[in-house]
């Protein structure tokens, strides 16, 4: 496994170099002056060729890209115009809200999609699959920023069960962070009302969110429970006498696992790059706003870290799934 | 002493996509304890689904059965419930399918699937049968499972079970995969072992070590077997009886000898001249004129009377009822209906 | 005389000739037809293109979709008049969504079919020959994969100008890498075909073999994907008009409207709620055919 392992890692990089050449061409032959932006209409020439000339943004383009990319090996990840804040620290920052996000969105849509799909395969073809099915389907068809937009208008203004967005009370004591996710540093410090406020806050994305979990892992698991209870080995087991229910539980359920666990680690992955509309809508302080939020303003170096970040977790998280994919399956081997 | 197995005119019904398909057609057939019964026909001929709607393995939908009684120790197993019969199955009868590289699990170990069949049939899982698992007395039954899994590995000859049962299937080759098939189908010391086809996806040197098995095992733990085939030569070595069926109808039982010295209906002696024999080496094979008809839309009254040499008008109207012209040799042909008492 | 002739028997002979595939595609429209759910698909897309093509005779304030200026009119509530309220800018709410319907489903068509274009071509050139040409086209794919698409569009949009067209050109280059995926892995498997050796072993050229042979099978892998791609594709060209960077104002379009309409929540409800209502449908259609679809044409599906 080790030797499977290395040969994938080394194969991440190359992949890691060509997004970051492809990040840097589109960034920067996009016309249109981030310093002019970032200076304001104010500015006058002067200040704003010293601006240029700070952010090293007047040298030659490719004398940029290796200053950039040699900064980024030392971990520099360079500064944003618009805000002047480093763009390291706000990566971490920011993604540590997106990786809390997809981690509870996931939970909610693995906990109603697993026995959605389980009736679905169940009760084939009668009402609850259709009911299951047209339930997965709708979830996945909804338009993700509407519903955002639907579910604050009913739930944060009119019920006012809610926040309306955010995620966290302006009002209220800054919780201590430790690992940047809110719901788990409240906890660890056993501040439960804090916890609870934090909840309230997520609630909404999370609901979001996790209606494309929903929608994919039902109809996966639906389609892989299909495929197994036609296999001879599950025809086998029952003439063996072994109960319905076992052949369920035990059997087709780690048959599907595998199947499941590739499908979850791109929806993971996926999710972990941010979900810019409804962070955008619900202003959840996410990866995908704060990339939105530079690339609508043309703000370079944000775009190059953001991107660059989301692509190496990606890979990352591919390799995982993949790993762990070879590790249940004892048929494939780690070739 | 009643037979083990009785199936008294039983009709099965299939309903697939282009019609019904009239599958049993009023099949007869009777097994006695400790026979080794050879149930042969061509493909399509009803074999596997008479012998599985024993154990109701049967989907139904898609099959169902408007007529006739399967009876197993007397009692007709079509009325049962769906518990009662995965008791059956559990304790008194066993089943090896034909295709072993697709019959176990390829994620689970052998030892895995072993234990947990023998600990179902002996209801000592649970639903999940996790958390049964970790009670003392489980632990206990778990390790007793695991001494008889190996007692049966040992007997179907696979080599050094105590290393090998922790491997997975796809370790295994077809033979030893279809031993360990047939392990578990024994594992619950049934009365009656149905056996569909065991070796036809096997080498023919493995066919010969598999059947000498079957035919082990039938001396040393008192089996009845019905073996389903479509290789005479198989059923000529091991059986001492056949049924030969045509199109959902068994057109002739008897002891092998008798049926394979004499087979009387017109088309077990078709099939009995179709075998190559060593005396003719030159000359054209010899089959049965004709093709298998279409069970959507059957034949009216003997299924085979298009094919028939020796058809008659009385072949056309109906189906001819089983009659003895033997002691144990019974024939369903209009040919011998005056000779020979009804079945 | 002759030419006469010919027509009947021709047909009788593709027939026959695909008689096993017909009898499959029978079976597969009949379990199609049981299925409630892509029955409802099929009628909502039905009725939705319906709508896109006939719009023009019955919208009830065609000049709203253009961008007329009504004062008078602004922000009214639904009514018998306005079925769907007015903007605004005292625009009809309804004619313009209905009008969007247009828009989106040409965007969605011309998006996939460019997609296609270049996914199945750069798929089955990666998948036939193998090789080095494998793994440049994948290795490109894989890092057009890991890139959101989102950002893409964006920048896109932001180097060429803003507008439909440059949306869509975006949004293809976001699509074609599944279709390039899909189709390399096939290839690889049917390659090692008999078929294929078959026709090497004729003498047929390399691009006969792809064209003519291998890719009719890989049709309906395509078509599935397709029809399950189209619902997302209209959700994303509403996502770029989101953010403004679709189809511009006063151009109707569910996206951007659901985007103005933010402005007047709660008290102008209506403004973001219908459209976004209508494309939920119109998406739930696609979907449901699409899922209805892959049911039909998937070989691998086993009748019940």
């Amino acid at each position: 496994m080790l030797r499977y392992l290395g040969r994938r890692l080394l194969l991440i990089p190359v992949v890691l170099i060509g997004l970051s050449i492809l990040t840097f061409t589109i960034a920067r032959i996009v016309p249109g002056d981030p310093v002019k932006l970032a200076a304001g209409p104010q500015a006058r020439p002067e200040q704003v060729e010293r601006l240029r000339a700070d952010f090293g943004l007047d040298r030659p383009l490719i004398e940029q890209y290796f200053t950039y990319m040699g900064g980024l090996i030392q971990g520099n990840w360079g500064y944003s115009i618009s805000n002047r804040r480093a763009v390291g620290p706000d990566l971490v920052r920011y993604f540590m809200a997106t990786l809390e996000l997809t981690i509870l969105s996931t939970i909610i849509g693995i906990s109603i999609g697993i026995p959605l799909a389980i009736i679905s395969a169940r009760w084939r073809d009668r009402f609850p699959d259709h009911g299951a099915r047209f339930f997965s389907i709708g979830a996945g068809s909804i338009p993700v920023f509407w519903i955002a937009i639907v579910l604050q208008i009913v739930l944060a203004q009119n019920l006012r069960l809610l926040p309306v967005s955010g995620r966290v009370d302006p009002r209220a004591d800054f919780p201590e962070i430790i690992t940047g996710m809110l719901l788990v540093d409240t906890l660890l410090r056993g501040n439960l009302s804090g916890f609870g406020t934090a909840l309230r806050y997520i609630i909404i994305p999370a609901i979001c969110q996790s209606l494309l979990v929903i929608s994919v892992v039902t109809r996966q698991l639906r389609g892989d429970l299909l495929d197994m209870m036609n296999k001879d080995f599950v025809r086998v087991a029952r003439a063996n006498g072994i109960p319905e229910r076992l052949i369920w539980m035990r059997y087709l359920m780690k048959n599907t696992l595998i199947a499941t666990v590739s499908m979850l680690g791109f929806l993971i992955g996926y999710q972990l790059g941010g979900a810019p509309l409804i962070e955008y809508v619900l202003d959840w302080p996410g990866i995908g706003q704060y990339a939105l939020k530079a690339a609508l303003l043309l703000d370079f170096q944000p775009i190059m870290g953001a991107t660059l970040f989301v692509g190496c977790v990606i890979v990352v998280v591919n390799l995982l799934t993949d790993l762990v994919y070879r590790r249940i399956d004892p048929r494939i081997g780690f070739k | 002493m009643p037979p083990l197995v009785e199936i008294r005119d039983l009709y099965c019904e299939m309903i697939t996509f282009d019609g019904v398909a009239k599958v049993l057609n009023g099949v007869n057939l009777t097994i006695h304890k400790g026979d080794l019964l050879g149930l042969v026909g061509e493909t399509g001929c009803g074999k596997s689904v008479t012998a599985m709607s024993i154990p109701r393995l049967v989907p139904q939908p898609p099959a169902r059965y408007p007529q006739g009684q399967v009876l197993f120790n007397g009692e007709d197993v079509l009325t049962k419930n769906a518990e009662t019969m995965r008791v059956l199955r559990a304790e008194q009868i066993g089943v090896v399918f034909q295709d072993p590289m697709t019959g176990l699990n390829p994620v689970f170990t052998i030892e895995q699937q072993m234990v947990d069949a023998i600990l179902a049939r002996q209801n000592a899982i649970g639903a999940t049968g996790f958390i049964r698992g970790w009670m003392p007395s489980a632990r206990q039954q778990r390790r007793a499972a695991l001494e008889r899994a190996l007692t049966l590995l040992r007997r179907v000859g696979i080599p050094e079970p105590e290393k090998r049962i922790y491997a997975y299937p796809h370790e295994y080759s077809g033979g030893m995969r279809q031993r360990v098939l047939i392990a578990l189908a024994i594992s619950g010391q049934p009365e009656l072992l149905i056996a569909d086809e065991p070796t036809t996806a096997l080498d023919v040197s493995v066919q010969a070590q598999i059947l000498r098995l079957i035919a082990e095992l039938v001396r040393e733990i008192d089996l009845t077997v019905m073996l389903i085939t479509h290789n005479i030569g198989v059923v000529a070595q091991l059986c001492n009886k056949i049924a030969v069926m045509y199109a959902g109808n068994v057109v002739e039982s008897g002891a092998t000898r008798d049926i394979l010295r004499n087979p009387k209906h017109p088309y077990t002696r078709g099939l009995m001249q179709a075998i190559p024999d060593g005396t003719h080496v030159r000359g054209s094979l010899q089959g049965v004129a004709g093709n298998v008809p279409s069970l959507l839309d059957p034949p009216s009254g003997c299924r085979f009377h298009t094919r028939c040499p020796h058809v008659t008008d009385r072949c056309r109207s109906a189906v001819p009822p089983m009659v003895t012209v033997s002691e144990g040799h019974q024939v369903a042909c209009v040919l011998y209906a005056d000779e020979g008492a009804g079945a | 005389m002759s030419s006469v002739s010919h027509t009947p028997n021709s047909f009788a002979r593709w027939r026959t000739e695909n008689a096993s595939q017909l009898k499959d595609l029978r079976r597969g429209i009949y379990r199609f037809m049981r299925n409630r759910l892509s029955l409802i698909g099929l009628v909502i897309v039905v009725v939705l293109v319906v709508i896109a093509i006939t719009v023009p005779l019955w919208i009830p304030y065609p000049d709203d979709v253009t961008g007329s200026l009504d004062p008078a009119n602004r922000m009214k509530p639904p009514s018998e008049v306005h079925l769907f309220g007015t903007d605004d800018y005292g625009r009809d709410v309804f004619s313009r969504t209905v009008w969007a319907t247009r828009t989106s489903l040409a965007v969605g068509v011309i998006i996939l079919t460019v997609a296609i274009s270049i996914g199945v071509v750069l798929g089955a050139l990666a998948g036939y020959f193998g090789g080095w040409v494998n793994q440049v086209i994948m290795r490109f794919t894989d890092i057009m994969l890991t890139f959101p698409g989102i950002f893409l569009a964006l920048a896109i949009s932001a180097a060429l100008g803003r507008g439909i067209e440059i949306a869509m050109l975006a949004l293809s280059f976001t699509w074609w890498p599944g279709y390039c995926r899909l189709v390399e892995a096939q290839m690889l498997k049917i390659r090692e075909e008999d078929f294929v050796a078959g026709a090497r072993a004729v003498g047929a050229s390399n691009s006969r073999i792809i064209f003519r042979h291998i890719l009719p099978n890989l049709l309906t892998g395509i078509i599935v994907k397709a029809s399950m791609d189209f619902g997302f594709a209209v959700l994303a060209i509403a996502s770029l008009s989101f953010i403004g960077v679709g189809v511009q104002p006063p151009d109707p379009d569910w996206g951007s409207m659901i985007s103005q309409g933010r402005r007047f929540i709660p008290n102008g409800w209506w403004y973001s709620t219908f459209p976004g209502l209508f494309m939920f449908i119109t998406v739930l259609g696609f979907n449901l055919l699409g899922d209805g679809l892959r049911d039909l044409l998937d070989p691998n599906a086993t009748v019940r």
